[in-house]
């Protein structure tokens, strides 16, 4: 019972977030320069193209605007992408795949290597191997996607030549998601652009997950955990680390949400087909429906993954839940 | 032979280019079923000789030299997996404060159960019975319930229960109790204390009781060692040492105690503090505090001697006895 009021808080509280992101992305729909410049031609002259902004409702006010906008986005419209001339939605969902497959790559790569080599680090502080760890996290940490992207480009595809540099490769369509994760061709693109993308989050979960349970080891209930003669292995895999992962749930939900941010660069180094990749032209194009589209959907992202964060720590932690309930 | 005997044992601490003595040549000895406290104030190396016992001496802490005879075997010397098949299962440590000893994401069940396995070839329902078993000899309500708890829905004074609980249920042969009901209310504390007596002389358990409180170690041991600055300042029964104490700390300890001085009248406090591990004076440590000190005190370390039934560690134990 008290599980479900959290969860229904927390849902209101994201509905909110989500009013504000809109209001955010919409308001800045005529800041980014005229539309008409771009859907018509030089052509056109100034009488017609005032009709055309009288027609799709440029010239009413702001609230009159912003109210027809939300109208229609809580029936998952968003208008029709300048460029594409298709609901820009459509067009973002097209991409949305090749970006979450990108996402998940990465994510695996964090999640597989964060926490044995973080652990690792945490139980041998002193041995040369996690500083030369801690030493490389500072640096993977430091230089910036695009550059980690060039550079494995440089080695794995030019130097090496083991590695595609651009492009999904082949994918498999599966209930009208493409995926390239069943293909060897489209495994074999995913690993460059996946790891750059987790070159800054990986390292950043390395030192997180290192500092957390270096103090955990230091607690009391961990000195106990020792003083009844469990085995090691308890005390470090379930003692301790349940304990460390606590707050890295809650940072990894908002950094996935981040990663989706920075799938801009590795699609743009990588050619990647993705969502980011999209947003850039549109932004080029000023196709302001997809541009809003795009704020709104990776801001939905972020929002689900917090609040899914949220739940799923409180399932973890016990105390979370149970607050208000009498011992 | 005594149950466990600690021997001359030093404990060190290397700090970058300093080597701080935590534990200075203690010696002691404790049968079976006895009850043994170990009083001092805080910093005077108490809880270090206790984890040491366990070899659970917080980094870079080491055993420097003696030895920790039990059973008839030296625990400084024999490897991890021998050390942890005595911890918690032949030796059980009971720690300060309850509301941080269980671990906060696992259920009571879960931390006694664990417990039981790790010396114990034994199924989970029977660990199970076990457990809520011990958990009602600890006089928790509910038991059945309490096993699925966590800890925080448990009250400090139960918690401590659950792990005392813990602490008897591979019936070891010795506690170590780290000043189990300093982090407890006033009436808890006595409950407590109580419960804990109890169960030790039940089930010939020996208790080493860890405190600051001299009141309560004369209620419950049979024997003290009164630690200053790392070092033994005097060893002896309970009741001689609280009625004739020969060193000086001691006299101290006593005289400041409530229920030594007169109602409303300011309480009677040894003047100074107990110095910091790095600046340990030179001859008896205790020298600065001491009413007796005189050039041979500052110059020279006092060995403990034989003086009665008591061990002391002072140039001037006569004296200091006759005064």
């Amino acid at each position: 019972m008290e599980y479900l009021q959290f969860a229904v808080k927390r849902l209101v509280q994201a509905t909110i977030v989500m009013f504000v992101i809109s209001l955010i992305g919409f308001s800045i729909q005529d800041k980014l320069g005229d539309p008409l410049r771009e859907l018509v031609g030089q052509s056109v002259s100034e009488e017609v193209r005032d009709e055309l902004r009288e027609q799709m409702g440029l010239n009413d006010s702001f609230p009159v605007q912003y109210a027809r906008f939300i109208t229609k986005a809580v029936r998952l419209d968003l208008g029709n992408s300048y460029f594409f001339k298709k609901p820009a939605l459509e067009v973002i969902a097209d991409k949305f795949q090749a970006t979450m497959e990108l996402v998940i790559g990465a994510t695996l790569i964090i999640v597989v290597f964060s926490v044995p080599v973080g652990v690792f680090c945490a139980i041998n502080p002193k041995s040369w191997i996690s500083r030369v760890i801690m030493t490389l996290s500072i640096v993977g940490i430091s230089v910036p996607v695009f550059l980690t992207a060039i550079f494995l480009i440089y080695i794995f595809s030019v130097e090496l030549g083991w590695m595609p540099s651009f492009g999904r490769g082949d994918t498999i369509s599966l209930g009208g998601w493409s995926t390239g994760f069943l293909t060897w061709d489209g495994l074999h693109h995913l690993v460059l652009p996946s790891l750059s993308l987790a070159s800054i989050m990986l390292p950043l979960f390395i030192r997180l997950i290192r500092a957390e349970m270096m103090e955990v080891l230091e607690t009391d209930y961990i000195r106990f955990a020792w003083a009844k003669g469990l085995v090691r292995r308890r005390v470090w895999f379930l003692h301790a680390l349940k304990n460390t992962l606590l707050p890295v749930i809650t940072v990894g939900g908002v950094q996935i949400g981040t990663m989706i941010a920075y799938t801009i660069l590795t699609e743009t180094v990588f050619q990647w087909p993705g969502m980011g990749f999209v947003f850039l032209e549109a932004i080029n194009r000023v196709d302001t429906p997809l541009i809003i589209a795009y704020i709104i959907v990776v801001g939905l992202i972020f929002v689900v993954t917090n609040t899914v964060v949220d739940l799923i720590y409180s399932l973890v932690n016990p105390t979370v839940r149970l607050v208000g309930q009498k011992p | 032979m005594a149950l466990l005997e600690v021997r001359n044992l030093h404990v060190e601490f290397p700090l970058g280019r300093k080597t701080l003595q935590a534990i200075h040549g203690l010696s002691f000895a404790l049968d079976k079923g006895e009850r043994l406290g170990i009083v001092g104030e805080s910093g005077a190396g108490k809880s270090v000789a206790a984890f040491s016992i366990l070899k659970l001496i917080a980094k870079p802490g080491r055993i420097a030299a003696g030895e920790v005879i039990f059973d008839g075997r030296d625990l400084a010397k024999i490897s991890d997996e021998e050390m942890r098949q005595i911890r918690g299962n032949r030796i059980s440590m009971i720690f300060q404060d309850p509301m941080m000893t269980l671990n906060p994401v696992l259920t009571v069940g879960t931390q006694m159960v664990e417990c039981l396995k790790a010396h114990r070839d034994i199924s989970d329902a029977e660990a199970k019975r076990l457990a809520i078993a011990k958990l009602r000899e600890v006089k928790i309500p509910s038991a059945e319930e309490r096993f699925e708890n966590y800890p925080h829905q448990l009250s400090g004074g139960m918690r401590q229960r659950v792990v005392i609980a813990i602490a008897l249920l591979t019936d070891p042969a010795v506690i170590i109790a780290d000043e189990p009901t300093t982090a407890l209310d006033v009436t808890i504390q006595a409950e407590i204390m109580g419960l804990m007596l109890d169960l030790c002389r039940d089930h010939a358990v020996a208790l080493m009781l860890i405190t600051h409180d001299l009141a309560v170690v004369s209620q419950v041991t049979q024997k003290i060692c009164v630690l200053y600055a790392g070092r033994l300042a005097e060893q002896g029964p309970t009741r001689s040492i609280i009625t004739q104490p020969k060193h000086p700390y001691t006299q101290g300890l006593i005289k400041a105690l409530p229920q030594q001085n007169e109602p409303g009248a300011r309480l009677f406090q040894i003047p100074g503090t107990m110095p910091t591990l790095d600046d340990v004076p030179a001859g008896c440590a205790f020298h600065p505090r001491c009413a007796f000190a005189d050039e041979l005190c500052r110059r020279e370390v006092p060995e403990p001697r034989p003086i009665g039934d008591h061990r002391v560690a002072c140039h001037h134990a006569e004296k200091v006895a006759s005064a």
